[in-house]
């Protein structure tokens, strides 16, 4: 068993690597018990309390042994329509524990996670950092087995996927499923030539080039790039970095999966280029801990560039330019996609949101100014240096420069990748990825918009249906309020809890939903899911909190006889429809032996 | 013209708030002139023989039986107000609601340090099922005004009452609303 | 330093550079109401019962600094109804049984119910499980009033700068967890602070408590804001 001091030195006693020494720690112990916890807290000089604080936050973490595989379930909702809930009977059967336990051999533990980004090849696990995907039961069985004959995980995998997971490094199960390669992501690119371009120029006409292309923000929110690296190289600090966000977690996207797996050189230049153009030395890229098995050869790919001279000092010839890049992982937590989430979570801390002003630009990771962008903005940032503004700009609208990739999945016959250029309409979209029978679609993931088929006209760009590339498709034979229930479940698990909104508003917006759905809810129940809905929007802190009723209220909007279907028929808008007094006296009459009281006719 | 109705009942609570609606003072002999009291434990009238204009709850829902006067109040009552913070959230009899109720009942009756031999928890079929947990009336029937505290105060319940008696909405000044 | 203006409700209002929202409306005599803010702690800006409306967009006062030319909104009945609804949110969220409080009648949250007219919340209720702990000989922690408003974690800290208080968890499971060997080495008067700092009552000294009778607490006769308005 690896000692916690070895493990601390490991990483220089360095608190912001605190993370790091977690994860070491959770693999080689099974679990960041007490012992390693106070160990932890002594060496950082942090209070126990504080690193049981963070240890709890994140998912891929445990304080009570995780079992010698860990299975991680995924919970998203295109997993339960693929057949996951025959998958997880399967693992409990085999296994011989419940969900959300460890077997009291110590072998197996089961649990349950949000999506892990592998939507186009559902239902999918994650078990000791080794992705399973295209599970059924009889995958499971074997896997079981496996277990059972003490193989380590990655020998369980089945067939590999295409590309570069079949690298010797990678060896994933994954597969790219890239439909649609469009220009600029999936184009030919040489190597390292949007780079060269950069450091011929001054950083300010880096910058200038960026903005000239209108390459808005690829995450969702859709920020001019070239503003924010603009903003940040003005800020004064002692050192400026770029982060780029590969903490892919809206469920329903898995895009930049398949750029780390395919263009991660392109996304490193990406990074190259915009640390000559805000002056920094360091890149982080902050990589889902689901994308975990990655990393190995994503380092490999750095030191390639190393070799190349793109990397390190002097990279890419330029004197003076000393930019190089390490990567941190997450540790399982929706949050940390939220920018600010993320640097307190490259910081080793829990993956809470900071109040903004002052924005990341000026105040980010250890304070200094700090770009953060999305995987897919930096590989369309490299790309315009190698191509040109002009270039990039011909393709998408006049307001949405450019190529979006899509991680479309769901009711189709072609689930994956799509670079397309803005503007695509969503029917255009189901016709490509083969669904003419789309009853609903997810467009930006949870908290994005439901539109139904009077939508399907909308574009797919900034100014009419923005996303960060999550598209999730319906058909009609599916229970579209069971999807909303299941988003809405996502969210209450995911929020940090730090507002009061986001925290407990959730949580009640998903109580009121529960009991319409259970077909207790009458028209007050939906004017209460909009205004309450309205409260969590309006003050929650952050964008989860911002947008998490969005399945609620966008459903409500563009679905509601599907909700008014649902209502108690002829119930009078005051009733109270909820209390079941059979079901409030069945314990007691259990406990004291009484007859156990039928279910009563309603009273309101 | 006859006087305007009231019904009142404590469920789940100490009769607290019924001592309030006496500390009127000199108030109640007004009240006694203004209106007529129907089923209640100040007349000792049990059952309805006639509608009601407002029914004051005190307590909140611990058992079958509480329900079962709870919904005869709502079917009773024109206006029905939950009196006291037991009415409005459960109160103190809702602090078990955090424990399952088959602990509850053998931490009382199975294993008090003075049960002695083979106990059993009651269960004669005279008594009211106690229920799941404790639960606010208006979790229960539509409730139609709230007057917290534990009890509320004298003039809290005076001001309510006369309000709802001359048809006016309650006007709450800042010493009137307390929870304790 | 030149003198920033702004608007709040329409009334005009001068502040300084570096100030929030919120204090500048304090020094004009405006209460915008809070929870979560202590005056000297870093804003943690959790409760969100400060939301205003700067230049129509949604923000903390507590954390949102003052620039020239701000229009503010506070008391509109559309910001009042969702302060009053985050308020509710707490009741219902934890176990808050007034009459058995300590801290009844000097509860913040509870006096910023008094204040809105709250006679139920509007929410159901969420019996959430929680637990009463002795974390010290001087300190209990009752985690069913606990609002998480993370003013202990930023104030109370060990001459080196460890943390006593921490939040633990997430989502509706977040608690504020205490170091039981940090919180026993706590002198006396840093204990006490902790108990006073407690906008609820959630950290509670042992053995004090009802001291003030009914009527001369703090909020049984005006209500809370009401220095900063008559200022």
């Amino acid at each position: 068993m690896t000692n916690i001091e070895t493990i601390i030195q490991r990483h220089a006693g360095d608190p912001t690597r605190l993370l790091d020494m977690l994860r070491d720690v959770q693999a080689a112990r099974g679990c960041v018990d007490r012992v390693s916890r106070a160990a932890l807290a002594k060496a950082l000089r942090m209070s126990e309390a504080d690193v049981e604080g963070i240890v709890s936050f994140y998912h891929f973490f445990s304080r009570t042994p995780a079992g010698r595989y860990a299975v991680y379930l995924n919970t998203n909702v295109i997993a339960w329509m693929n057949g996951r809930a025959a998958v997880a009977r399967a693992f409990e059967r085999e296994a011989g524990v419940r969900f959300g336990r460890t077997a009291p051999d110590g072998l197996i533990g089961l649990f349950q996670t949000s999506c892990i980004g592998m939507n186009d090849q559902e239902p999918s696990a994650v078990i000791n950092g080794v992705v399973f995907t295209r599970l059924t039961e009889a995958k499971v069985k074997d896997i079981v087995a496996g277990m059972r004959a003490g193989r380590p995980a990655a020998e369980l995998v089945g067939e590999l996927g295409d590309g570069a997971n079949q690298h010797a490094l990678v060896r994933a199960m994954v597969a790219n499923n890239i439909r649609a390669a469009g220009p600029v992501v999936f184009g030919p690119h040489e190597p390292g030539r949007g780079l060269r371009k950069a450091v011929g120029l001054t950083p300010e006409a880096v910058i200038a080039e960026v903005k000239a292309s209108n390459l808005l923000g690829r995450g969702g929110a859709g920020f001019p790039t070239g503003l924010k690296w603009d903003f940040c190289r003005r800020e004064k600090g002692d050192r400026h970095y770029v982060v780029c966000n590969a903490d892919e977690g809206e469920p329903g996207t898995f895009k930049d999966r398949v750029i780390l797996t395919e263009r991660p050189g392109l996304l490193f230049e990406g990074m190259a280029v915009a640390g000559y153009a805000v002056g920094a030395a360091e890149g982080i890229l902050y990589l889902r801990a689901e994308y975990a098995y990655l990393k190995p050869y994503l380092e490999s790919v750095l030191d390639g560039l190393r070799r190349e001279g793109l990397l390190g000092k002097g990279a890419a010839g330029k004197a003076g330019f000393d930019f190089d890049i390490v990567i941190k992982l997450g540790a399982g937590a929706y949050i940390c996609g939220e920018e600010s989430a993320l640097i307190e979570s490259a910081e080793g801390k829990r993956g809470e949101p900071r109040d903004r002003p002052p924005f990341p630009v000026q105040v980010g990771y250890l304070n200094e100014p700090t770009i953060v962008n999305n995987v897919e903005t930096l590989c369309c940032a490299a790309r315009i240096m190698a191509e040109g503004a002009a270039w990039f700009k011909s393709m998408g609208t006049a307001k949405s420069a450019g190529t979006k990739l899509l991680s479309v999945s769901g009711d189709c016959e072609r689930p994956g990748v799509y670079e397309v250029a803005f503007g695509l309409t969503v029917r255009q979209l189901l016709d490509m990825a083969g669904a003419p029978g789309a009853a609903a679609v997810q467009v930006g993931g949870p908290s994005g918009s439901c539109i139904g088929p009077d939508g399907f006209k909308r574009a797919i760009c900034f100014g009419d249906l923005p996303t960060g590339g999550s598209i999730m498709i319906f058909g009609p034979e599916r229970d579209l309020l069971e999807v909303v229930r299941g988003f809405m479940e996502f969210f209450v698990e995911e929020s940090c809890g730090w507002c009061v909104p986001c925290r407990a508003g959730n949580v009640l917006l998903l109580r009121k939903l529960e009991k319409v759905l259970d077909g207790k809810g009458n028209a007050r129940d939906l004017e209460e899911l909009v205004a309450w809905g309205a409260v969590v929007k309006t003050t929650s802190r952050c964008g989860l909190g911002q947008t998490s009723a969005n399945p609620i209220l966008t459903t409500l909007a563009n679905f509601r006889g599907l909700y008014e279907a649902r209502l108690r028929s002829g119930a009078d808008a005051d009733a109270v429809l909820d209390f079941d007094l059979a079901a409030a006296m069945e314990a007691s009459c259990r406990a004291a032996g009484r007859p156990i009281p039928s279910p009563e006719a309603h009273h309101g | 013209m006859s006087k305007p109705v009231i019904a009142t009942a404590s469920l789940a609570g100490c009769f607290g708030c019924h001592m309030s609606l006496l500390d009127i003072d000199d108030r109640i002999l007004k009240l006694i002139e203004l209106v007529e009291f129907h089923k209640s434990p100040i007349d000792d009238i049990k059952t309805f023989t006639k509608p009601c204009d407002i029914g004051l709850i005190e307590g909140g829902c611990c058992n079958h039986e509480n329900v079962e006067v709870l919904r005869s109040f709502r079917k009773h009552c024109k206006t029905l107000v939950a009196v006291g913070e037991c009415a409005v959230m459960g109160g103190l009899p809702a602090l078990r609601n955090g424990i399952p109720i088959k602990d509850c009942l053998e931490e009382a009756y199975l294993r008090t340090p003075t049960t002695e031999g083979n106990t059993v928890i009651p269960n004669d079929e005279e008594l009211p099922v106690i229920l799941d947990k404790v639960y606010p009336c208006h979790e229960i029937v539509k409730v139609d005004a709230f007057l917290p505290g534990c009890p509320p105060s004298a003039d809290l319940i005076w001001e309510a009452l006369t309000a709802l008696l001359e048809g006016r909405p309650l006007k709450l000044t800042y010493d009137l609303i307390k929870y304790d | 330093m030149a003198e920033i203006k702004l608007t709040i409700d329409g009334k005009p209002c001068t502040a300084r550079p570096g100030q929030t929202i919120l204090e500048a409306a304090k020094a004009s005599g405006i209460y915008i109401p809070a929870l979560c803010h202590y005056e000297g702690l870093k804003p943690s800006g959790s409760c969100r019962i400060c939301t205003v409306k700067v230049n129509g967009r949604p923000a903390a006062a507590c954390t949102q600094p003052v620039a020239e030319g701000l229009v503010v909104e506070t008391a509109t009945p559309e910001l009042e109804d969702m302060r009053r609804a985050l308020v509710e949110m707490l009741f219902v969220e934890g176990n808050h049984f007034c009459p058995s409080c300590e801290k009844s009648g000097n509860c913040e949250l509870q006096a910023l119910a008094y204040r809105f007219g709250m006679l139920v919340p509007r929410f159901p209720y969420q019996w959430s499980v929680r637990e009463i702990e002795s974390v010290s000989p001087r300190l209990l922690m009752e985690h069913n009033r606990c609002i998480q408003c993370r003013r202990c974690v930023e104030a109370i800290r060990t001459p080196d700068g460890r943390r006593v208080f921490a939040a633990q968890e997430r989502s509706g499971r977040l608690r504020i967890g205490v170091d039981p060997e940090l919180a026993a080495g706590l002198d006396e008067d840093t204990a006490r602070k902790a108990m006073a700092i407690c906008p609820v009552g959630a950290i509670l000294y042992k053995e004090v408590g009802f001291a003030v009778p009914i009527g001369r607490r703090k909020y049984d006769r005006s209500p809370i804001g009401s220095d900063i308005e008559t200022k």
